[in-house]
């Protein structure tokens, strides 16, 4: 047999090559709604990293708060000349750019709590899917452990153990959402564990870190994301939980939690603004997120597919 | 000649729930340097397991139990899995039935290869490149250095293939382990394939033992062929001497069950009934229940593959007699 005589059907035509990427994008688009979720969540984040140009005042800093602007219904002119659309809280802050400060500590801590949860959860869980036997049965039984405490009640419990601030919520936030990647990952890793392409790699002499991490890890990617899609609103709204309750952030430097619980006490003198326009931001951001979520929950998964 | 794989008494068992499950219960093999050994036997014989044994490939519950595995007259069975790893890939490689679920299909090929090659040894990543272009080009890949960049499922089946053979290769293993490679491709594709295999490993004496449950892939490519049944070799010699007269009844029965055209409209053979539990193997020879040769002696006592050097073997308390003549 001549080398020459083998077929060549092998490749799509180069010019309009459909990468599982494109496709994904594809399918993603499908759904309007969803991309409007992506939309407004890009316009979020757009507005929390530009922040310190785009909004009127800096409400971190005590030198440009006037008492005297304090609790201002919206559309009232402030000291400083500019219009608060939004009104002002308390301590004269103006809601719509505290909404913007605020916005940038809520997705910074959702996304980095989230980002050390995968990581930690995505390392476990590939370990207890691979080794299997008794380090699997320790590591599931913890996360068992971990996932039959409610998450407010446990991250109520170690925040007020830390004590505020940024860094002490973010652990908090990371000990309480570890478990669902861990749990995640090792379900899908013990279903590529079972493919052939992990025993070829064994036969091959592979180590076992470039099997786990290099084979099985990118094969497992897809539900990681949902997860960390929809594990990402859910960590947003547990520190605005938290700081609600008064043991998450600094009253200083306010979260969109700390706002709404700022403005909790004036509720009922008809002072709704305060609480009501950091609510709808966080629900707007929290609906966004999830609608991405749910979409990249329907494209990425295999059973689904038409 | 000393034999470049020799396999002695193994026993691989799993130990399950139901009992213990013995998948390999006693075989011995040997293998020169470039002989091509056709194993041969139903689903659940123990062919793959054999095969899994000598890769040290063997998941709990399952563990080798018994016997001796030497590979250039280095013994494998007890080796730390380090050293396992450093043999598997290099001296020892596999290539798998179903090619579509062998090759990592979110990495591309180039980078399953190049990491083939880097697991073994320490060379730049450029020289590591340019042996995979050898690799693939050796087995009848165009375009070899545009095909490195691409996906798996850019590949049909039998390049997909092909690329497995290819990666298997790579370090000019002295054995190579193949379990079913062609099941899965089309007629032509796998004689493509076969020719390819078995030319590289005569032009490099690569030992090759290849697993199929399809006696006229063995016909043409084997120089020897052992037939297994319910974890033992049941008989065992060179292609053309078990091929044109079988001594082992289940051999018998193989070979009656392929459809051939002198025979068309005939009733084919078939053996009755279905392979034993290895779990609860009966007293004697495996096979005597479905035997219709069996006589009272199977049932009670098992026969054993007599120690015959040359010629063809086989475990039967009927072909005895006839061992003498055969060689």
């Amino acid at each position: 047999m001549s080398s020459k005589a083998a077929p060549v059907p092998a490749a799509a035509p180069a010019a309009q090559e459909e990468t599982p990427f494109r496709r994904f994008v594809a399918q993603f688009a499908e759904d309007r709604i969803a991309v409007a979720g992506l939309l407004v969540f890009t316009l979020i984040v757009l507005a929390a990293l530009l922040a310190p140009w785009i909004t009127p005042q800096n409400p971190y800093s005590l030198a440009k708060l006037d008492l005297m602007d304090s609790r201002l219904p919206p559309g009232s002119k402030a000291g400083d000349g500019f219009t608060m659309m939004l009104g002002s809280d308390g301590f004269g802050r103006d809601i719509f750019s505290a909404i913007f400060y605020g916005l940038r500590i809520s997705l910074a801590v959702g996304a980095i709590s989230c980002l050390i949860a995968a990581t930690v959860g995505m390392t476990v869980g590939l370990i207890a899917a691979y080794a299997g036997g008794r380090v699997e049965n320790l590591i599931m039984r913890l996360v068992d452990l971990q996932l039959s405490l409610p998450a407010i009640l446990l991250a109520l419990i170690l925040v007020s153990m830390f004590g505020k601030g940024v860094d002490k919520i973010i652990i908090a936030l990371v000990l309480v959402q570890w478990a669902y990647y861990a749990r995640t990952v090792r379900g899908s890793a013990l279903v590529e564990r079972g493919k052939d392409y992990v025993e070829a790699a064994r036969c091959l002499g592979l180590s076992h870190a470039r099997i786990v991490f290099r084979h099985i890890l990118p094969n497992c990617l897809a539900p990681i994301i949902v997860v960390a899609t929809v594990q990402t609103a859910h960590s947003i709204s547990l520190e605005a939980t938290l700081s609600f309750l008064g043991v998450g952030l600094a009253q200083t430097e306010p979260s969109l939690g700390v706002l709404i619980s700022n403005g909790f006490q004036y509720m009922l003198s008809g002072k709704y603004w305060i609480s009501f326009f950091p609510g709808l931001a966080l629900l707007v951001t929290i609906v966004s997120i999830n609608l991405v979520g749910d979409r990249l929950r329907d494209v990425l998964n295999p059973r689904l597919e038409k | 000649m000393s034999p470049v794989l020799e396999v002695t008494g193994l026993r691989t068992h799993f130990f399950t729930r139901g009992g213990v499950v013995k998948s390999v219960d006693g075989v011995s093999l040997s293998l020169n340097a470039g002989e091509v050994l056709g194993l041969v036997g139903e689903s659940g014989s123990g062919k793959s397991v054999t095969g899994f044994s000598i890769l040290g490939l063997v998941d709990p519950p399952g563990r080798i139990v018994e016997g001796s595995i030497r590979l250039a007259g280095r013994e494998l069975v007890g080796l730390e899995e380090g050293e396992l790893q450093s043999v598997r890939g290099r001296d020892l490689a596999m290539i798998f039935q179903d090619p579509m679920m062998t090759l990592n299909p979110v990495l591309k090929v180039g980078t399953q290869m190049i990491e083939t090659v880097l697991a073994h040894e320490k060379v730049s990543e450029k020289s590591a490149r340019a042996r995979c272009i050898d690799a693939l080009s050796m087995m009848g890949i165009p375009a070899p250095h545009e095909r490195l960049d691409a996906y798996p499922h850019q590949f049909s089946g039998g390049m997909r293939q092909r690329v497995a053979i290819a990666i298997a290769l790579l370090h000019n293993p002295q054995v190579v382990i193949a379990d079913e490679p062609t099941t899965a491709l089309d007629v032509t594709i796998q004689s493509q394939i076969l020719a390819k295999v078995q030319e590289l490993c005569r032009e490099r004496g690569t030992a090759l033992i290849w697993i199929t449950h399809d006696l006229t892939v063995i016909a043409g490519l084997a120089d020897r062929i052992a037939v297994m049944y319910a974890g033992r070799i049941v008989e065992e010699g060179g292609v053309d001497a078990v091929l044109d007269r079988p001594r082992h009844p289940y051999t018998q029965g193989l070979i009656g069950s392929v459809p051939s055209r002198g025979r068309k409209g005939e009733k084919l053979a078939q053996i009755s009934g279905s392979a034993p539990s290895l779990a609860n193997l009966p007293v004697g020879c495996a096979f005597a229940p479905r035997c219709d040769k069996a006589i009272n002696r199977c049932r009670v006592e098992a026969p054993v593959l007599p120690n015959a050097a040359a010629g063809s073997r086989a475990a039967c308390h009927l072909a005895v007699p006839t061992a003498g003549q055969a060689a």
